[in-house]
């Protein structure tokens, strides 16, 4: 899978290095606000570490032996982002000093192996393994699914980007001037090999280290564990947007007219409020008297604050502004109980989880 | 377990040969790693880039002649078979699957070589070996430290070049760490093991050797935080441009301008 200089055209490399760039930029900057100081010597440590991973030969059953890569093993215990940085680093040493890997062909090495696969170790191990306990059986099962579709998808996109090579560059006579096999042969070529057996080391490596770790050293798994959510933070551009929409209700006065079909029984007898209904309605002019089923119904229910003018305010501004903080309010308050209510529920079904 | 031992004991040697014939006598050791770099690297993509046959192997030349005045052109040569081998078997089937005009058919097989096979699969070894042949001698002619202090002039961020120098010292630790295991394990194994045994001994290998490592990398920040590591990463630059460097960065960049000049059209 790693991919050698030679294969792919230029114009290819540069496209592998725009796609990589981003990832390494958020990388870094979401391990160096993580881990601060300790960056440096955790990401070279974990580095050096993914290197020599690589070189395990692993016996696979039926007899023969396959390599991993060790993408899943570092996302586990780093995260999706120290892991593509870690990555990347064991692979540049790899081309650089043992020429595995071109130069090249780096940029296209790092997004297959530790962007693409970080990422899909990460999202796969994430949803398989849900929220079940760190000893869980089932967070076994995650990393070993996570290390097979990771390095199966770092495989395939290797392939393709073999397979697109005769298709966009040949000369004149059709010779392909880099990888010479079309999508037809690269693709499955390169995934019979992963899906049969460098996956099934990956998924026996990453499944067997996380079983072990379980076991032996859970404490690694707190490594990248998610911080504890800070609410106020979370949501304080969701509270500032609030106050700036509340405080510019009274801007609806500024408004004319009136909003079809939003009108009261007493409408229909104000000849101003008529006026208003006929232009909204394209000059078409109101029932003389408000229809029967609609002045039985309005009967119903008589709102505390009609028309947002709570009774005791002379300004309709003020009016306004306080019947937005009641709204919020309620809504609020009625979220927080029905939460309340199901954090209840759930609590109830652990404790009598037969009911 | 031997096959694991084997690579372990065989990528020791390798970078270790690598630093040490960077320290010796020859044309490119002198010279600023500054200029090799860039010199190498734009030869690199020259010949990745060409598409002529014989600007690939004109390149390919150069850095023989390079590598035999250097004094490393045995490991290079050694290189050469592990390319030829990973490369041939790669394009092989391609010189009778590519469509083509038939030169002569393969006897008992009767499958035709066709001659957009053959020049696609000789363009594509030549070019793999003329890449292999300037990159390896980049790293047998400069040591390591200089080498990653020398990325500054593509302006790789500090940390990066700090984090480069930590993985490849860090790098001789754990392999020889892993070494160990494996050698400590084959040394009180007594008959065959099974091969769920095996695995099994590779995956607890690999699970301990991953607690060893982050149980390290926090001895290391402690180490670098009582010498006064605060975060900020600073390096000596104690390079010096000589009327020597000046030569050979001129004479990198005509042939490298050259070889893109000539080697755009096929």
């Amino acid at each position: 899978m790693h991919i050698p200089d030679g294969y792919l055209s230029p114009g290819s490399c540069a496209a592998m290095y725009g796609a990589a760039a981003p990832f390494w930029v958020i990388a870094l900057k979401r391990v160096q606000r993580a881990f601060n100081a300790r960056l440096a010597p955790l990401l070279s440590v974990c580095a050096a570490f993914s290197f020599v991973v690589m070189l395990f030969n692993l016996p696979l059953p039926g007899g023969t032996t396959g390599h991993a890569v060790g993408m899943c093993v570092t996302t586990v215990v780093l995260g999706p982002w120290a892991s593509i940085l870690a990555l990347s680093i064991a692979l540049l040493i790899q081309a650089v000093l043992f020429g595995d890997g071109g130069i090249t062909a780096f940029g296209a090495n790092c997004f297959n192996m530790a962007v693409v696969g970080s990422l899909v170790a990460h999202c796969v191990y994430r949803t398989v393994s849900g929220r079940s306990p760190l000893a869980s059986p089932r967070r076994v099962v995650a990393a070993a699914l996570a290390g097979y579709l990771a390095i199966n998808a770092a495989a395939l996109l290797a392939a393709i980007e073999f397979g697109l090579q005769p298709a966009l560059f040949h000369d004149a006579s059709g010779v392909p001037l880099y990888a010479p096999y079309p999508l037809g042969i690269a693709v499955p070529a390169m995934m019979l090999g992963h899906l049969t057996i460098a996956g099934w080391a990956e998924a026996i490596l990453s499944g067997g280290v996380v079983a072990w770790l379980q076991h032996s050293d859970a404490a690694l798994f707190k490594l990248h564990a998610p911080a504890p959510l800070n609410i106020w933070r979370l949501t304080r551009p969701f509270w500032i947007g609030i106050s700036v929409l509340m405080i510019a209700t009274p801007l609806g006065l500024l408004a004319a007219g009136t909003a079809w079909g939003e009108w009261g029984v007493d409408d229909f007898r104000k000849p101003q409020a008529r006026q208003e209904m006929a232009t909204a309605s394209r000059n078409v002019a109101p029932p003389e008297k408000a229809p029967r089923g609609m002045e039985r119904l309005a009967k119903v229910w008589t709102a505390p604050i009609p028309d947002y003018a709570p009774p005791f305010l002379k300004s309709r501004a003020c009016g306004y502004v306080l019947s937005a903080m009641l709204g919020v309010g309620l809504v609020l308050a009625a979220s927080l109980g029905f939460h309340a209510m199901a954090r209840a529920n759930k609590r109830r079904e652990n404790i009598h989880p037969s009911l | 377990m031997e096959k694991t031992l084997d690579r372990l004991a065989g990528s020791l040697e390798r970078a270790a040969r690598a630093d040490e014939a960077g320290g010796q006598g020859g044309l490119l050791q002198p010279l600023d790693p500054r200029v090799k770099l860039l010199g190498f690297l734009g030869l690199i993509f020259a010949a990745a880039a060409s598409q002529r046959l014989a600007v690939t192997a004109a390149i390919f030349a150069i850095g023989v002649i390079l590598a035999r005045t250097s004094r490393v052109l045995a490991p290079i040569a050694r290189l050469w078979g592990g390319v030829l081998l990973f490369t041939g078997a790669v394009v092989l089937p391609a010189v009778v699957l590519t469509p083509g005009h038939a030169l002569f058919h393969i006897p008992w097989t009767g499958w035709p070589v066709t001659d957009h096979g053959l020049q696609s699969a000789v363009g594509l070894i030549a070019r793999a070996l003329a890449t292999a042949t300037l990159a390896a001698l980049l790293v047998l002619t400069t040591r390591w430290g200089p080498l990653l202090k020398a990325l500054r002039v593509l302006r790789v961020p500090m940390l990066l070049v700090m984090l480069l120098g930590m993985t490849y010292r860090y790098l001789f630790v754990l392999l020889g760490v892993a070494h160990a295991f494996f050698e400590t394990r084959r040394a009180r194994t007594v008959g065959r093991l099974t091969e769920a045994q095996r695995r099994q001994m590779a995956v607890s290998s690999a699970a301990i050797l991953l607690s060893k490592s982050v149980q390290l990398s926090g001895e290391v920040y402690e180490a670098m935080q009582a010498r006064g590591f605060r975060g900020e990463v600073c390096t000596l630059d104690a390079f010096r441009f000589q009327r020597r460097d000046w030569c050979a960065l001129a004479m990198f960049a005509v042939i490298t301008l050259a070889a893109f000049g000539w080697g755009a059209q096929p």
